[in-house]
């Protein structure tokens, strides 16, 4: 027994051994992802922020190296902090709060004490680096603009916040992700997807190396470039013209629906957010509630459309044949549209207009006869108020147009229901509802689609969904930017056409004309309140102006809106006139006017209202 | 000269294959990328291929010597071996908190486990001797004297781990027919000494009287005539002797020979904590699944996750970088060579051969359980190598000696029938 005692305990070991390897290393298997977890750091692989052009090729957002000074606070070693505080440009209470923040976060992983070093510190710092044990320079990409104006169709980046975490699961802390304009309607194309890097690591989480000679890395897939339709010249000249205004231009091209130029008026050069002053500079805008330079009134704000309404009243009476070209209506100075209720109007007393007049001339009262008959034609002023809003909503009106920004406003298109609800079922007639004759009432648009429908008239019957961008390298955009054509046959377009050639050519906004171009435009005056001290309050008239050029084969069609501008012709039509001179020729001829625009300045007429004094409007 | 031939070659076999796996993992714990080479003195690697030359010089010599030679020295070398041991106090280095090394030149030796092999020859001569009567109680202590007195010196170096081992010789002189009733209470006295180490005080006195007390039971199921009393002074004389054990380790000894025993036992290691390089060893062992992560693939090994990682915990490194596959044939080659070791033991003629050959297949055999054990998780933490493939050129050329020995005496047990 005693000769087999230690073999027979050997034996037994043996198996004990055995089947507790088995169990450890073939049964169990938490001991892969527990190794995993302590050896292996996954670090992701950022491809470098797309690019983006405008139409012509011409780079406006690029990115720029960034650099963050890091510590390790377990290898730091005394140091200089006066050289220090005076190469990275910080101050010692900053720099000694930040690296007590750096220790407490951990002694080993690198910590930011100072972000986004410019390039001359990182220069400078560079070479002295050698004396500060424990800190190294962290390299980050940062968006570059060339250019100083398109802020609000660009869009910017910033870090994600829980938000973004808890809606994507893309995203990890500390991540960058597009903000408004392109940059967030395209943040997929232009981000990539990032990929990823498996790093060995040892006891201390020092990285010695790559993890199985990067066989399980993931390749990023690279950022797309994006080309804008923007022209950045007429954009940037757009800026400069709405100097000291408030308001808003939206261009499109109308063959294509490419938008030329989206401005906004106050704006803001989109380098400000970008670098350590970002979120200074972030709240310094949002905090400005007067002129809101964040607040993208191209496509955010919902005015009444006034007076350029009447191009597309006209079209519709055309279409349902209440009227002809030839039909004439008498004005003396205004009329009686209902008993005791008179609409003025400046057309001189006895006047009798037909189409043509009536449109460049502006007349009221024609635009209110031939409303009540749109109205009229039908047994019910409902089914006649439907008919005319079916028609209004082919040219994109009251209802969101589905451009390629995620911002928008569907204006109002007010329909039979809506009387019905505000005064009963068979209370109203069409005097009641005859400021949607002239633009004015109940309804309300935003500049861009002010310009989108200037787009279809100036195609005879059509327009393209307007949109920002032009093309993606290596993809392709969705088809959606589709021809969408309107109710209205497009013989009936001419006349209406020729009336918005002869607003320019002797109607109101004269001051239009541009030599060898025939511009077709209408001018607009629409009235608009506010409360003051809870009380509802005037203000001075909006000045619209929407045109098209050339008349045959029209380039770009569009919309000027200057808030409290008085008059159509006084501001809009000018500048909407310089812009397409501008886009159309290349320069601008008219210097005066160019200067005239360019100096011009309401900012008195922007105080007024906060200024807490009784003041006086259309002055 | 035709005695090569009658070799114990599966021995051989065992060995090469195991000290060449050895290296292996060694080179892969140990590996520094931007000095790949193996042949670097200034890396364990080099230092390692070194001894293994050494070791098998060493084997080469032992082999063509006389085979009585051995039995002849042992005393010899067993004296030389507790003057090695000796010298240590006024000449020895101190390396981890334990005065347990010669360093000459670059190179440290550690006269302990060469110490095993002089036992081991001591044992064998003494056992051997025709008035010795293991079961007789003059012999006993005569044996006892032989293996305590390097213990004793071991101990109070302190290299607690070492020491240890020779516990081995338990199983020599089981085999050799000393009675049951001393094999338990040495081993008890044994197991006490180690609980009473890793355990608190209270826990180890609730463990003996609970024991006791069963085993009284036990035997009055047996015999009803059991009387209580024995077992009454065996329970204190347990406890007296686990509180000496108790107060002599925290009175008497000094902070840094605890330490060395704690961290010995793993009770209090690095800074993270007990239980760290266990853990950390569990990690990577599981890691390995089925066939491991590959050659020098292993990322807690990479890593340095599991510390003394070349040296005494080199059996994660296999389990980490060749899975089940590896390690389940690590353990497969110990028993083997162990139970292969038993077996030309029983069939030697020669008295001394067969002791000495027991004695190697015990030491070995005690070294496989504890160190594989402590690597997975089964024994408590010791610090002692796994023999033929830890990193330690002293651990190294002492076992081929060991094995060098037996492989000669092997050789010669048809020559020189009896004497």
């Amino acid at each position: 027994m005693r000769i087999y005692f230690l073999r027979g305990l050997t034996v037994l070991i043996a198996c004990v051994f055995l089947s507790s390897l088995f169990q450890l290393q073939v049964v169990n298997t938490n001991y892969q992802t527990m190794s995993e977890n302590n050896a292996v750091l996954e670090i992701a692989v950022y491809p470098e922020r797309g690019f983006i052009y405008d139409r012509n090729g011409a780079l406006l957002v690029a990115n720029q190296p960034a650099y963050d000074i890091m510590i390790i606070p377990e290898n730091v070693s005394p140091f200089d902090t006066l050289a220090f505080c005076r190469l990275a440009g910080i101050n010692k209470k900053r720099l000694l709060s930040n690296l007590k923040k750096a220790r407490q976060y951990s002694k080993r992983l690198p910590s930011v004490v100072v972000n986004q070093i410019s390039k001359t510190t990182y220069a400078k710092l560079q070479e002295q680096m050698w004396k500060f044990k424990g800190f190294f320079i962290q390299k980050k990409s940062l968006r570059e603009y060339r250019i100083d104006h398109s802020a609000n169709v660009l869009g910017y980046v910033s870090e994600v916040n829980r938000n973004d975490l808890k809606n994507d699961d893309y995203y990890r802390l500390g991540e960058i992700i597009g903000r408004q304009g392109v940059e967030h309607y395209y943040e997929k194309q232009l981000r990539g997807t990032k990929g990823k890097k498996f790093l060995q690591k040892d006891r201390f989480n020092r990285i010695i190396g790559p993890y199985k000679e990067g066989t399980y890395d993931i390749e990023p897939i690279p950022a797309h470039d994006i080309q804008l339709t923007l022209d950045q010249e007429l954009q940037a000249y757009g800026e400069e013209l709405m100097q000291n205004k408030r308001g808003g231009i939206v261009a499109i091209e109308p063959s294509t629906g490419e938008v030329l130029a989206l401005v906004n008026a106050p704006s803001y050069d989109p380098s400000i957010l970008v670098g350590r002053k970002r979120s200074e500079n972030y709240r310094k805008l949002a905090n400005d509630t007067l002129s809101k330079p964040l607040f993208d009134r191209g496509l955010l704000a919902q005015y009444p459309p006034g007076s350029p309404f009447k191009t597309l009243n006209a079209l519709i009476a055309l279409q349902e044949e209440v009227i002809t070209p030839k039909t004439k209506f008498k004005c003396n100075r205004g009329h009686y549209y209902a008993r005791g209720a008179f609409m003025e109007c400046h057309c001189p007393r006895g006047s009798r207009n037909d189409l043509l007049e009536g449109i460049y001339k502006s007349c009221n009262t024609y635009f209110s006869n031939t409303y009540k008959k749109i109205i009229e034609k039908y047994e019910t002023p409902e089914k006649g108020l439907d008919q005319w809003k079916e028609h209004l909503k082919s040219f994109g009106l009251g209802n969101y147009l589905g451009y390629d920004l995620s911002i928008g406003r569907p204006g109002h298109v007010p329909g039979a229901s809506y009387y019905n609800r505000i005064y009963k079922e068979g209370q109203w007639k069409s005097p009641t509802i005859i400021s949607n004759a002239i633009g004015q009432g109940e309804l309300l648009t935003t500049p861009i689609q002010l310009a989108n429908f200037t787009a279809a008239i100036a195609n005879r019957g059509y327009y393209i969904t307007p949109h920002f961008v032009r093309k993606i390298k290596g993809d392709s955009i969705q088809k959606k930017f589709t021809k969408k054509i309107t109710s209205i046959d497009p013989e009936h377009f001419d006349v209406v056409i020729d009336g918005m050639q002869k607003v320019v050519e002797r109607g109101t906004a004269r001051i239009a004309r541009i030599k060898g171009i025939e511009v077709c435009g209408k001018t607009g005056t629409a009235e608009n309140f506010t409360r003051i001290d809870g009380k509802r309050t005037q203000l001075t008239d909006h000045s619209i102006f929407i045109a098209f050029a050339p008349k045959e084969d029209p380039k770009i069609a569009l919309a000027v809106f200057i808030e409290n501008g008085y008059w159509g012709a006084r501001w809009a039509a000018p500048i909407a006139s310089l812009m397409i001179e501008n886009y159309l020729t290349g320069n601008v001829k008219r210097k005066w006017l160019e200067k005239q625009m360019l100096e011009g300045s309401l900012t008195q007429e922007y105080l007024k209202p906060i200024s807490g004094k009784p003041f006086t409007i259309n002055e | 000269m035709n005695k090569n031939f009658r070799l114990d070659w599966l021995t051989v076999f065992t060995y090469l294959g195991l000290v060449g796996f050895g290296i292996t993992n060694i080179y892969s714990s140990t590996y520094a990328i931007d000095q790949p080479e193996l042949f670097n003195l200034s890396r364990p690697i080099g230092k390692q291929i070194i001894f293994f030359i050494v070791s098998l010089a060493s084997i080469g010599f032992i082999l063509v010597a006389p085979s009585k030679l051995f039995e002849r020295f042992s005393s010899v070398l067993y004296l030389i071996a507790i003057l090695l041991l000796l010298g240590l106090f006024p000449f020895g280095s101190v390396i981890s908190g334990a005065r347990s090394w010669y360093v000459l030149g670059g190179v440290s030796l550690q006269p302990a486990e060469f110490s095993k092999v002089a036992v081991a020859l001591a044992v064998a001569k003494l056992l051997s001797e025709i008035q010795i009567d293991i079961r007789k109680m003059r012999s006993l202590l005569q044996v006892v004297l032989i293996v305590s007195i390097p213990v004793g010196l071991i101990i109070l170096q302190p290299d607690p781990g070492s020491a240890l081992v020779f516990g081995a010789f338990l199983f020599v002189l089981y085999r050799e027919g000393l009675p049951t009733p001393y094999m338990l209470v040495i081993t008890g006295l044994f197991l006490f000494f180690i609980l009473t180490l890793v355990y608190s005080l209270p826990f180890v006195f609730v463990s003996i009287i609970f024991t006791v007390i069963g085993l009284y039971f036990f035997s009055r199921r047996v015999n009803k005539k059991v009387v209580f009393f024995p077992y009454l002074v065996a329970i204190a004389c347990c406890c007296l002797y686990v509180y000496s054990v108790d107060y002599i380790f925290n009175e008497i000894f000094e902070q840094r020979h605890r330490d060395r025993f704690n961290i010995v036992l793993g009770k209090e290691v690095d800074t993270q904590g007990i239980g760290y390089n266990l853990n950390q060893s569990k990690i990577a062992i599981g890691s390995g699944g089925w066939d491991g992560k590959g050659f020098l693939q292993g990322t807690q090994t990479k890593g340095g996750f599991v510390p003394e990682q070349h040296t005494d915990y080199i059996f994660s490194t296999i389990g980490e970088e060749w899975g089940f596959l590896g390690s389940a044939s690590v353990v497969l080659f110990f028993s083997f060579l162990i139970l292969r070791i038993l077996t030309r033991a029983e069939e030697q003629k020669n008295k001394f051969s067969r002791i000495y050959a027991y004695s190697v297949a015990s030491i070995l055999f005690v070294h496989f359980v504890i160190n594989i054990g402590m690597s997975i998780g089964v024994v408590p933490t010791i610090g002692i190598p796994l023999p033929f493939i830890s990193y330690g050129g002293s651990s190294l050329l002492a076992f081929s000696c060991l094995i060098g020995i037996y492989l000669n005496l092997d050789a010669n047990r048809l020559n020189e029938t009896s004497f």
